[in-house]
């Protein structure tokens, strides 16, 4: 029955495979492929040695330093607190846990420019949480810090998501064996079950820096935007692209287009590394 | 009575950690997801409800609105039809180059929203592969509304169709091939069978897809040209507004969207818990 099986004929009695398939590639080609292939026909066009010169522009190279670095460092620290939240929220009962549970999304759902309007106010020097700031000389706000605490929220449901089913998952008679076999609390939760939970917490860091290094409208409002300090390497596309300066325009973003592929590569290799060494994603 | 606690303490940590750690989380939380929800609203009524009335009803955010909701009209029942069919393709039938098409689906997700306007511009715009042919019909997709659509459809693109695929690969075929069988039409069987098998999963998608399409920034930003009245969404809206100092203004129309993301989250939370099996493993995003 499978044998003589052609590529793309169906196994299945029912009905609407051609249009379903047919208006699925359709859609995909003209409204995701084609796009992106004008970009990288334009980058091509630039040739190597044209795109050597935007790519180490020290401008291009600064912002793109910037979006990176503290795409990494806010996803650093989303793993590390993403993991205790979602330890928090699926092991203990407290009041207030599925409304804190369901504002966990939050980042998700609020348009990105409310969420860098808000955050602007909130760490400006006169802003509730930035005047604490204030008073020990910290600047928070139109500085890099105020960018890793947009990035920061902009990748904090990525991390709490991937790690929490995880969590619930978790088999609790291994922590019972552990205890039994006289191991510490603090042994159990070091030995026994954060090593499972590494694959996720890798995965939901990957997912966090992929979103936080192309964000662009949390960060905006916040980030103060100064070349060479506090300019992230979306916006230096749109500089560029509001000078007609579509050559530099193109360079950053088929850069950026390529950061995403080694993420969503990484993504994918680590998720099947989890499978082979436990089983699951 | 200390026989009574030992398998308690042996399975979770001792009360103060646990107590520390709770309030850790809760004051992390509290700072990074609910100050800044609140900000909005009290930077918005800051100058009393009068001013943010004023700000909501004035000529430029009436349009901004009307433009929004025009968009999200338009985005989101594309990638509706668009979900629905891929899933049908993907989850009900065999073929080659199924995973392949799957990740290109979800390749939106990973594309900077800049980025997804700047495709547009350099496929459509003057400078564009195709900018000659449109200027000589007198096209205008760039710097007008169809750009912002297709933007929005672009980052939108994944939402409705990576809810459906898990569930219906997980419900199979075997509902719709019993109703062929009794003799239901192609129509009949999708209206009766597939429909309400997938209706709280679809309307799940939808309504992610609808609060993307709504505040989606980055993407229409650089294909919208912000004329104001003409080409600007609530968001941008919010832009310029504070650029220009209007801090009640643009705190204002932000509190318009910051409720639709709390409405949007709500009902999330409702069919979560209502509907969790007929949602399947959607609690990643």
């Amino acid at each position: 029955m499978t044998a003589r099986r052609s590529l793309f004929k169906s196994t299945s009695a029912l009905p609407g495979f051609g249009l379903a398939l047919g208006y699925t590639l359709i859609y995909l080609t003209l409204i995701v492929l084609l796009p992106l292939a004008a970009l990288v026909l334009r980058a091509s066009g630039l040739g190597l040695a044209g795109f050597w010169t935007i790519a180490t522009d020290a401008r291009v190279v600064t912002a793109l330093r910037l979006s990176f670095g503290l795409a990494l460092l806010a996803g650093a620290i989303n793993a590390v607190m993403g993991t205790l939240v979602a330890w928090v929220l699926s092991r203990y009962r407290f009041p207030g846990r599925r409304l804190l549970d369901a504002a966990v999304d939050l980042p998700f759902a609020l348009p990105t420019a409310v969420a860098g309007l808000a955050l602007s106010a909130l760490y400006a020097p006169n802003g509730w949480i930035g005047w604490w700031f204030a008073q020990v000389g910290i600047k928070v706000a139109f500085t890099p810090l105020g960018i890793a605490v947009a990035l920061v929220f902009i990748g904090l449901p990525f991390s709490v998501r991937t790690v929490q089913p995880v969590i619930l998952e978790l088999d609790r008679e291994l922590e019972e064996a552990s205890a039994t076999l006289g191991a510490t609390r603090f042994q159990t939760l070091w030995l026994v079950l954060l090593p499972p939970l590494i694959p996720a917490i890798l995965t939901g860091f990957a997912l966090a820096v992929a979103r936080a290094v192309g964000e662009y409208g949390s960060v905006i409002f916040i980030a103060g935007n100064i070349p060479y300090v506090s300019e992230i390497a979306p916006l230096l596309i749109i500089i560029r692209l509001e000078e007609y300066n579509y050559a530099a325009a193109t360079a950053v973003a088929t850069l950026m287009l390529a950061i995403s592929f080694v993420a969503l590569l990484a993504i994918n290799l680590i998720q099947a590394w989890s499978r082979r060494r436990f089983g699951y994603v | 009575m200390f026989e009574r606690h030992r398998p308690v303490a042996v399975r979770t940590e001792p009360l103060l950690l646990r107590i520390a750690l709770i309030a850790i989380a809760v004051l992390f939380l509290s700072v990074f997801l609910i100050l800044p929800l609140a900000a909005v609203f009290s930077e918005a009524l800051r100058a009393g409800l009068g001013a943010y009335l004023a700000a909501l009803v004035e000529p430029d955010a009436l349009a901004a609105i009307r433009l929004t909701l025009l968009i999200a009209a338009i985005a989101v029942p594309c990638n509706l039809a668009f979900g629905v069919a891929a899933a049908w393709a993907i989850a009900k039938f065999e073929f080659a180059g199924k995973n392949l098409l799957t990740t290109l689906i979800d390749l939106p997700f990973s594309v900077s929203p800049v980025v997804s306007g700047l495709v547009y511009v350099l496929l459509f715009g003057a400078q564009g592969l195709l900018g000659p042919l449109l200027e000589k019909y007198n096209l205008h997709i760039i710097f007008a509304v169809p750009g912002i659509v297709l933007a929005t459809i672009f980052v939108t693109f994944p939402f409705v169709a990576r809810e459906l695929i898990p569930l219906m690969q997980e419900q199979g075929r075997a509902d719709e091939e019993a109703a062929l069988t009794l003799g239901a039409s192609s129509f009949r069987m999708f209206t009766t069978v597939t429909l309400p098998n997938i209706r709280w999963a679809l309307l799940y998608g939808v309504l992610l897809c609808n609060a993307r399409a709504m505040g989606e920034f980055g993407a229409v930003s650089v294909v919208s040209g912000h004329i104001r009245g003409l080409t600007n969404t609530m968001p941008l809206h919010v832009e310029i507004l504070y650029n220009e100092y209007n801090f009640v203004g643009a705190f204002a129309v932000a509190s318009l969207l910051a409720l639709l993301a709390l409405v949007t989250l709500a009902a999330k939370a409702v069919l979560e818990a209502r509907y969790g099996d007929a949602i399947a493993g959607s609690n990643r995003h």
